[in-house]
């Protein structure tokens, strides 16, 4: 729906959302030209919780960045801890054994999952719908409790290391990860798909709403949900494949209706993707060290080097410049969040606001991720 | 003895304390209610089940200082929460909980109460406006489309009960369907087919009116962050809230008697208040029910579920009534 | 033929000196697998001789115009002679799982208008812009990535560099909307200024911040 042009002449009026507002989820605040409830302009304004991590980066020896890895996506920061590890073991050339690879796979799909499911109770209560939040948190519990268990933490992990992950993992959490998936999978169409999915109010408020088409995606660099909401196959996982996942059987759901119920769905489809890895690797789980034997100072040599995780938001890359010294010389990061909200402005563009609001909670923004 | 003096003072403060307890603990209710539906457990901590909590909301908001932000209008600011509390407070005075329970029997207290329930409207209107808050006007934009698109379609299927009971007299409605559920009008097949859509068109409209999920298009709190309570603190902010669970009471007392035979037993024995009273409770109970169930929806498809189904669908309703009355 | 191959022969049109060469070895090279297949088809036995008997033209040529610039980028093994000055504008095709991207272009600043052109033609998406800060030699490195949806894997690094003195690049935000923000943030983070972007204020820094926090000489 756009905006008739003469209506635009004058009458608008500026509106701040943000930085605090119950619906950007954090500190973002967008400048919004409202003529009435339609969107004239949107202007995203960035830069809130802005810490300057690549400078801390620059600052400190590699293994010292690690923590700080998990504290920008805090949904999903075994991946941030993941693409990390990748691209200081791809500059250092260190090998990683198969046990903790599978490792890995497993605590970040777990994470994935759980960040899914939180995007899901968030998006639904942008939406007006509170309920599918202590729902969701139910779920999420369990898979925090499993954690915990093995990475020492509830959010902001820092399991991974290079070479490997600090600690095995035991018997307890396999049986939980079991329990966890048997439960969530006979919970996913009652609880998830009949309550909310099917539901007629949702299903208006997001189709035909928020359309990003593949083009857009393209040009302004979306990724992950976003992207292969839009019709692109596109998942770091199967196309750039690291760590073990070419050994996993499992799909990219893609839709082509590029809507934010696009966005859902293929959100709801990877949790069951996910669950389907976390099952075939822990069938698979060989047995072996878990940490490769690393010098406590590394010092990569000279060069620079890129790699590419999916997160549960998309692609997150690390380059990074060695100079031959114990820190990184630079490391850039490249978050997916950050692509994936560029297009709001031009997308957003003769919305009303409501609708511009269930289109940004059909981002999955995390601030700290964007900011940095 | 002189009844025409003490009666309604007696109702009044009966009322009063009626509509005063239903304004706090259908909050305690809802909260109760909410927490069933999402597994925990509510309120817990004050008194037995949490059963004073709102007392000690009250308590608390009272002895907030009202703020008054600069550059609003000081006296809207203050009048609106005012206004919202008031007419719901009124509408109780017409309303017959059994044949021999009611203050003032009006013979025209069916538009009585649509008259006050179109004020407790402006109280919002005045409030978002006089808020000087972006989000406050949206809000109170909203809210007047919103009340206006839906009273319409209100108003018209009241008339189709009116023209089956021939009264607009509420005691009188009630009174034309005691004896079992088949007499009450939701059911009144042999007077209009179309009876139990009216029922429903009714009280979808009347959720509405009252602003409620998933119908809350004025507070919002996603999108507007509070709508036209933005700015409002301590008892301004307790009045409208107590206002909402107010109107939710008129508006359930409304279907009870249009619809659901007010005080009469489904199987036509012991007919009396209890009856009513549960009548309205299992009303407001789908009410909060479905408020903790839907997401909301979006303003302009509100509007336009109002103005291309329930509107239509309420006229033509009107014509079916009218042909039947007509013909039988 | 391969999405990496492609792109690179998309890259050289940037540089029409190399291009040239490069087409002529291709086509050699072209002709070498042409026959060489059809040796093999017939005479699979005598396929070590065919060897001898290739053209002198072909691989040497394509292993003249690129390990020849590769030898100066910093790579990781040690063996390779690095004092060789350093590395000349040209595409360099790259270990995949060594560096993580397939293509490396080293091109002038006026160049990267030019470049971005060629890689939106080609269906690439920009992943990211960041700057280095080369504080001894004097410069600043400004580093385009690109990458592309296709199932096959090629990513592309397009890098240039500016005087540190004066740092300044046109903008590739009108090919690329995504470069918008991303120009936007080098801008805070290294100082360099896009010229022709419309809208270049801090984005990440607060919005009166005259510092670049990121310069190696940044004393906060």
């Amino acid at each position: 729906m756009t905006v008739p042009i003469e209506c635009r002449q004058d009458e608008t009026f500026v509106l701040n959302l943000g930085p605090q507002h119950p619906a950007t989820h954090g500190v973002l605040r967008v400048k919004l030209t409202l003529d009435g409830e339609y969107i004239v302009e949107a202007e995203p304004v960035l830069g809130y919780i802005h810490r300057m991590h690549e400078k801390m980066a620059e600052d400190r020896n590699f293994a010292q960045f690690m923590p700080n890895t998990a504290r920008m996506d805090y949904l999903h920061a075994l991946a941030f801890n993941h693409g990390y590890c990748l691209v200081v073991e791809r500059a250092a050339g260190i090998e990683v054994p198969e046990r903790a690879e599978y490792i890995r796979v497993i605590t970040v799909e777990l994470n994935r999952l759980i960040s899914h499911i939180l995007w899901w109770a968030a998006f639904l209560l942008d939406l007006g719908g509170f309920t599918p939040l202590l729902y969701a948190f139910d779920d999420r519990e369990q898979v925090l409790d499993l954690l915990e268990r093995v990475t020492g933490s509830r959010l902001t992990y820092c399991y991974f290391r290079f070479g490997g992950v600090y600690n095995d993992i035991d018997d307890e959490f396999i049986t939980g990860t079991y329990a966890f998936i048997k439960r969530l999978r006979s919970r996913m169409p009652t609880q998830y798909h009949a309550l909310v999915t099917g539901n007629i109010i949702l299903q208006k408020r997001l189709k035909g709403i928020g359309i990003i088409t593949e083009e857009q995606s393209r040009r302004y660099g979306c990724t992950g949900p976003v992207a292969r909401g839009s019709g692109i196959n596109y998942d770091i996982r199967k196309n750039e494949p690291y760590s073990v996942y070419p050994e996993f059987d499992f799909d990219v759901p893609v839709y082509h209706e590029c809507d934010s119920m696009a966005r859902y769905m293929v959100r709801m489809d990877e949790m069951e993707q996910s669950m389907r890895i976390i099952e075939q690797a822990l069938d698979k789980l060989p047995d072996g060290p878990v940490k490769a034997k690393v010098p406590k100072i590394l010092k990569p040599a000279e060069g620079d080097y890129w790699a590419s995780v999916e997160t549960a938001r998309g692609n997150l890359g690390h380059r990074l410049v060695c100079d031959g010294k114990k820190n990184p010389y630079k490391l850039k990061l490249r978050s997916p969040t950050f692509c994936n909200l560029s297009c709001f402005a031009e997308v957003s563009e003769g919305m009303l606001l409501a609708d511009a609001l269930a289109f940004m909670g059909s981002l999955d923004l995390v601030i700290p991720e964007i900011d940095r | 003895m002189d009844t025409s003096i003490w009666r309604p003072i007696l109702y009044l403060i009966g009322f009063m304390a009626f509509a005063g307890l239903n304004a706090a603990y259908l909050g305690w209710c809802e909260r109760k209610g909410a927490g069933r539906i999402q597994r925990r457990t509510g309120p817990m901590e004050v008194g037995f089940q949490g059963l004073l909590q709102p007392l000690a909301d009250g308590l608390k908001l009272m002895s907030k200082q009202l703020l008054v932000p600069t550059g609003v209008d000081g006296i809207l600011f203050r009048v609106a929460p005012i206004l919202a509390m008031i007419p719901a407070l009124t509408s109780f005075a017409v309303i017959p909980f059994a044949g021999n329970i009611q203050a003032r029997s009006v013979e025209l207290s069916v538009l009585l109460l649509f008259a006050l329930a179109s004020i407790a409207m402006m109280a919002i209107l005045l409030g978002g406006w006089a808020s000087g808050n972006k989000y406050a006007v949206i809000s109170a934009a909203r809210s007047v489309s919103q009340n206006l698109a839906y009273e319409i379609p209100m108003l018209v299927t009241v008339i189709t009960v009116v023209m089956i009971t021939g009264s607009m007299n509420l005691q009188d409605i009630a009174v034309h369907q005691q004896g079992g559920f088949w007499h009450w009008n939701i059911f009144a097949l042999n007077k209009s087919i179309l009876m139990p859509i009216s029922f429903i068109i009714f009280f979808i409209c009347s959720i509405a009116e009252t602003n409620r999920a998933p119908f809350d298009m004025a507070e919002a709190e996603s999108e507007l962050v509070a709508g036209f309570m933005t700015e409002y603190g301590s008892m301004g902010f307790g009045l409208f809230m107590m206002g909402e669970y107010l109107n939710m009471v008129v508006g359930a007392c409304l279907v009870t008697i249009l619809f659901l035979g007010g005080w009469d037993c489904p199987f036509g024995l012991f007919p009396g208040v209890w009856w009513f009273l549960l009548k309205i409770y299992i009303l407001l109970f789908t009410v909060i029910w479905v408020r903790w169930t839907f997401p909301r929806t979006q303003i302009y498809k509100l509007l336009n579920l109002s103005w291309k189904i329930l509107i239509p669908f309420s006229l033509v309703n009107l014509l079916v009534t009218a042909a039947f009355i007509k013909i039988f | 033929m391969s999405i990496v191959e492609e792109t690179r022969i998309a890259l050289l049109e940037m540089f029409p000196e190399f291009a040239a060469a490069d087409a002529a070895a291709r086509a050699a090279a072209d002709k070498i697998d042409d026959e060489m297949e059809t040796m093999i088809d017939e005479m699979d036995s005598i396929e070590p001789a065919t060897e001898g008997d290739a053209p002198a033209g072909g691989d040497d040529e394509v292993e003249a115009a690129e390990p020849a610039e590769a030898a100066t980028e910093p790579v990781p093994e040690p063996e390779e002679p690095e004092e060789e000055g350093p590395r000349e504008n040209g595409v360099m095709l790259t270990d995949h799982a060594a560096r993580g991207t397939d293509i490396d272009v080293l091109c002038a600043p006026d160049q990267v208008v030019q470049a971005a052109r060629i890689m939106d033609e080609s269906g690439f998406f920009l992943e990211a812009i960041t700057g280095v800060d080369w504080i001894k030699d004097d410069k600043l490195e400004v580093i385009y990535d690109y990458n592309q949806y296709g199932q096959e894997q090629c990513r592309v690094v397009v890098r240039t560099l500016i005087p540190r003195s004066e740092p300044e690049i046109p903008t590739i935000s009108d090919v690329m909307p995504s470069a918008n923000w991303h120009e936007r943030e080098t801008h805070d983070f290294y100082g360099i200024k896009f010229i022709g972007h419309p809208h270049l204020i801090p984005i990440l820094l607060p919005e009166d911040a005259d510092f670049h926090p990121l310069l190696k000489d940044f004393k906060p």
